[in-house]
């Protein structure tokens, strides 16, 4: 990737990157805190077709956006690297005969090696649930572990 | 008596100002035309000519030509200027050349002498960085190509007038050859050591100033700059300069505070300056100088947009970028009137001050039309041409 730095006295700096893809997007730093993003035309590499003129409060916002979106990826990425690690949302259906007992009842993890490391339950998430967490038909359980140790659990949620 | 009509001119006075601010406001256009043209307005000749406040209005005009020069003193620092010098010196001698030479030849035409002739030079050479910085942020050119270019034009213009100033006040005083020549070593000597403090001792003059309290900060800031301005002055660098040597010194977060402090008191004297220059014109005395003035505005036109041109090719713009970059550099303002007010008090000929008058009234409203036109006009020619190619 390509970033050119461009003093602009009196003013501050501009900051220009151009993308694979051949468009260039420019943020020029005022030294007053104030931010102009600029892209440039498509045909004319010279040329501002848009400036949109941000805070100092504005453009950290637009940075913390571009930055976790690029977290998120990172850690997807990192996720795909770890070979043999899979991650699997099951779900405890009414009639299942863990519907009303403890998390520890299942002894998940001593039976198949994959751990249960999150429930959600009614839009909120319990991270982390301890061994005497309640379980209730309905609530979606987070599996981490080898493809074999999820399946595992998968059977032992429906089967007992 | 006389207390109660000085109140209330000056009342008057800054309400006009205030109320053609608005209007600029309005019409996106520069309030320095607007300015002078109230000053045409008061002064002797005019519709409304003022009586007792023009002392005052006289002093803060001095004041004013001081904060103006501070301030872009404080919009650069010293590493910046020396790196600037460096690197976009063939350009900017290029603007020089091309710039003066209509001003130097009109003054020579007219037979008003060499000193009016140098004066003239400045007159037609200096873009307003002031109105060019305004449009680039308008019009959202700040990301451009040549926009780098244009500013740094704009640093070695604002450098050029820290040596200019001094020459011309040394030959305006009317020294002779040998007198000049000590002057202007004086004056040289004067700029290397406050130029030497700025860039190695900077510090120091910044811990002297700096204070918590808002108010300690302004007053000492103020005192600071009119004096070395004063001192200057005496020395025959002009005030001008010192206090724009005063704003390279500062710098960083200091220089920050100090602009937000100083801004409003620059923008009140500063208007006080345009218009004690448009008192000075006699309005009657703008209609015979018109034509010249317009031949003036053409020449300056043209020998703008050839510098923009050469300039931003030379950093390997296209076409719709050096059209722009000449575009931006049209408009003329401050820094033309401060010279033109440096050759009227030291009384030239009479006709210079009308001159540079309309000369800056024509420039300072056609040049940001002119920066908001130029570039859908070079795309329709670029256009109308790339066609019998395609089809």
């Amino acid at each position: 990737m390509n970033v050119e730095r461009t003093d602009l006295p009196g003013i501050g700096t501009s900051h220009v990157v151009t993308t694979a893809r051949g468009r260039r997007i420019g943020i020029v730093s005022h030294r007053s805190g104030r931010r102009d993003l600029v892209i440039y035309d498509k045909e004319d590499p010279d040329t501002s077709v848009v400036s949109v003129a941000l805070s100092a409060e504005e453009s950290n916002a637009v940075a913390e956006y571009l930055g976790t979106a690029r977290i998120v990826e990172h850690l997807a990425e990192l996720q795909r690297q770890v070979t043999g690690l899979v991650t699997e949302q099951l779900v405890i259906a009414p009639g299942s005969p863990y519907d009303g007992r403890t998390l520890g009842d299942t002894a998940a993890r001593t039976r198949t090696g994959a751990s249960i490391v999150a429930v959600l339950r009614g839009g909120t998430v319990h991270a982390s649930p301890r061994p005497d967490f309640g379980l209730h038909a309905g609530d979606l359980i987070v599996v981490v572990g080898t493809a074999a140790g999820t399946e595992g659990v998968a059977t032992l949620l429906t089967d007992g | 008596m006389h207390h109660d009509t000085i109140l209330i001119e000056l009342g008057a006075v800054i309400l006009a100002l205030g109320l053609l601010g608005a209007l600029s406001l309005r019409f996106s256009i520069s309030p320095i035309p607007l300015y002078l043209l109230a000053g045409l307005a008061f002064g002797a000749g005019g519709v409304l000519p003022l009586t007792t406040s023009t002392e005052f209005i006289s002093a803060g005009a001095e004041i004013g030509v001081i904060l103006l020069l501070f301030t872009l003193g404080l919009e650069y620092t010293a590493p910046e200027l020396v790196g600037t010098l460096r690197s976009s010196a063939p350009a900017g001698l290029i603007d020089l050349v091309l710039n003066a030479a209509p001003g130097v030849a009109a003054a020579l035409i007219l037979g008003w002498g060499p000193v009016a002739a140098v004066a003239m030079g400045g007159i037609t050479y200096v873009t307003s960085s002031g109105i060019t910085a305004k449009v680039l942020g308008d019009l959202g050119w700040l990301g451009n190509r040549e926009t780098p270019v244009v500013l740094s034009l704009l640093v070695f213009e604002d450098l050029m007038m820290a040596l200019y100033l001094p020459i011309l006040t040394a030959l305006l005083a009317g020294v002779g050859l040998l007198g000049g020549a000590a002057t202007l070593a004086v004056a040289a000597a004067t700029i290397s050591a406050i130029l030497l403090v700025a860039l190695r001792y900077g510090r120091i003059v910044e811990r002297f100033v700096a204070s918590d309290s808002d108010e300690v900060l302004l007053l000492k800031v103020l005192g600071l700059t009119v004096l070395v301005a004063g001192v200057a002055e005496l020395l025959q660098v002009s005030a001008a300069v010192g206090a724009f040597l005063v704003g390279i010194a500062l710098s960083g977060p200091l220089a920050h505070t100090a602009r937000e402090l100083l801004t409003p008191l620059r923008d009140l004297f500063a208007a006080v300056f345009f218009v004690f220059f448009g008192l000075q014109t006699d309005p009657r005395a703008l209609p015979p100088v018109l034509g010249v003035a317009a031949l003036l505005a053409l020449a300056g036109i043209a020998s703008k947009m050839a510098t923009g041109w050469l300039a931003a090719r030379r950093a390997g713009v296209a076409i719709t970028g050096r059209v722009r970059a000449g575009a931006a550099l049209l408009p003329r303002g401050e820094f033309n009137i401060v010279i033109a007010g440096l050759a009227v008090a030291a009384g030239t000929n009479a006709k210079l001050g009308p001159l540079a008058a309309a000369y800056v009234l024509i420039l300072a409203v056609a040049g940001p039309l002119a920066a908001r036109g130029a570039e859908p006009l070079v795309r329709l020619y670029l256009r109308r041409r790339s066609k019998p190619a395609t089809t």
